[in-house]
């Protein structure tokens, strides 16, 4: 059986995955990070944007996360952000209205949410 | 029906519409702790995870941080109350405001002047009243608080925290929350969030963990620098949860003994009720009797 890391997604108030996986793609601010198993313990800053987790029955879970860490050590991978939901929760066509309405407001972090879950939809 | 007991049955009527009310209140209250320990218990995998990234960098590297540093002469601090929006929960929000009385009178005379900043209505009626100087204020969501209003509340304190003590910063940063211990027990406490106590944290962090030696992305210092603000927000949020499950329990018991006083007092006006019926009826038929006894004697000398 291939190396498995334990994953948890929490965000501030829920857990909102948990599972095996055996690849965890995060942008952190330096740059996107790829974690496997037994990768040498790290903690990072993330930016808001996709997360992409491969879990070990071959299938594939995406998440937007809006600012937050991520924290590996001992084939545990802990990533925290404030808010997070997965891509299956993100509603399209709201979200397209959302992003309008911030454009025109010029409300920045709105706009940068919206697009992130948008981003995180399409890679579903 | 006599006076004395149409004053008994409109007692009796309105104890029983507040029997009522208090009742639904308890049920209420009771079905609100329930919701409120289970959002307590949802955020608690954010907590934990949280506090072992802050021991890891904490312990980790020799980073020197501004909140994790205790200045020399620490001159002002910030205490941050949590009380509820409305009353009626026993001694729930006199308790809190006397544990950060005891607090602000221990830091004053440590000599440190004190910042307050309160959330709930209550707790600023309390200030207000004394006409004492509270710096910012929150209210309307102490039932139940999202983590959003936890965020609301961190902000001017972290920013207040951040600023040098000469141009009206804080050194230390103190929050008084009622913690929910069980169902029957709620205590009022206070505690020190910054600057942050690493040996406390640690304790709190699961025993008998080694911690690793964690690489930083992007470096150390930035890493703290953006846990730190997460770190209070957390605990602020876990403490408002807490402080909201706490004010829906006292509620809940208050309630319950209002309706249990309601009760006896129904049972103690039906009996002084029933015993100015009693009288009442007592009296008439006296009344009858000695009226017939009267009518017979009169009519007894008219035939002589």
């Amino acid at each position: 059986m291939a190396a498995e890391l334990h994953v948890e997604l929490v965000a501030a108030d829920r857990s909102v995955w948990s599972g095996e996986a055996t690849l965890v793609v995060a942008r952190t601010m330096s740059g996107d990070i790829g974690v496997m198993p037994n990768h040498q313990p790290v903690l990072g800053v993330l930016e808001s944007g996709p997360v992409t987790i491969r879990t070990s029955d071959g299938g594939t879970v995406i998440a937007a996360v809006h600012g937050g860490f991520m924290s590996f050590a001992d084939n545990k991978m802990s990533l925290l952000a404030e808010t997070a939901e997965l891509a299956d929760e993100i509603d399209v066509q709201r979200e397209e209205r959302d992003l309008e309405r911030a454009k025109a407001a010029g409300d920045a972090s709105a706009e940068r949410r919206a697009s992130v879950r948008l981003r995180a939809a399409a890679a579903r | 029906m006599g006076a004395q007991l149409r004053v008994y049955k409109r007692r009796i009527r309105s104890v029983t519409a507040t029997k009522k009310i208090t009742k639904a209140m308890e049920m209420i209250a009771a079905s609100r702790v329930v919701k409120a320990q289970r959002k307590v218990a949802a955020s608690t995998p954010y907590a934990t995870e949280l506090t072992r990234a802050v021991t890891a960098v904490g312990t980790g590297s020799n980073t020197k941080h501004p909140l994790t540093t205790e200045p020399e002469t620490a001159t002002r601090a910030a205490v941050l109350l949590l009380t509820s929006d409305r009353g009626l929960a026993g001694a729930f929000n006199s308790n809190a405001i006397k544990t950060a009385e005891q607090l602000t009178a221990r830091l004053e005379a440590e000599g440190k002047e004190v910042d307050t900043y309160v959330v709930g209505r209550r707790g600023l009626a309390h200030y207000n009243f004394r006409e004492r100087k509270v710096v910012e204020s929150w209210s309307g969501f102490t039932d139940e608080p999202s983590y959003a209003d936890a965020k609301k509340v961190a902000g001017p304190l972290i920013e207040a925290i951040e600023k040098e003590t000469a141009d009206g910063g804080v050194d230390e940063l103190h929050i008084v929350y009622t913690e929910f211990v069980s169902m029957m027990t709620q205590t009022a406490v206070d505690g020190r969030l910054l600057p942050l106590r690493l040996e406390e944290v640690a304790e709190e962090a699961p025993k008998g963990e080694i911690l690793p030696l964690f690489e930083f992305e992007p470096s150390a210092e930035d890493v703290l620098d953006a846990l730190l603000p997460r770190y209070v927000e957390s605990r602020i949020y876990n403490a408002m949860l807490q402080s909201a499950a706490s004010k829906h329990a006292a509620t809940r018991r208050a309630m319950k003994s209002a309706t249990d006083n309601a009760g006896e007092l129904i049972n103690t006006l039906s009996r002084l009720a029933n015993a100015a019926r009693q009288a009442e009826i007592t009296q008439e038929i006296s009344e009858i009797v000695g009226g017939s006894a009267a009518l017979a004697d009169a009519s007894a000398g008219s035939d002589r």
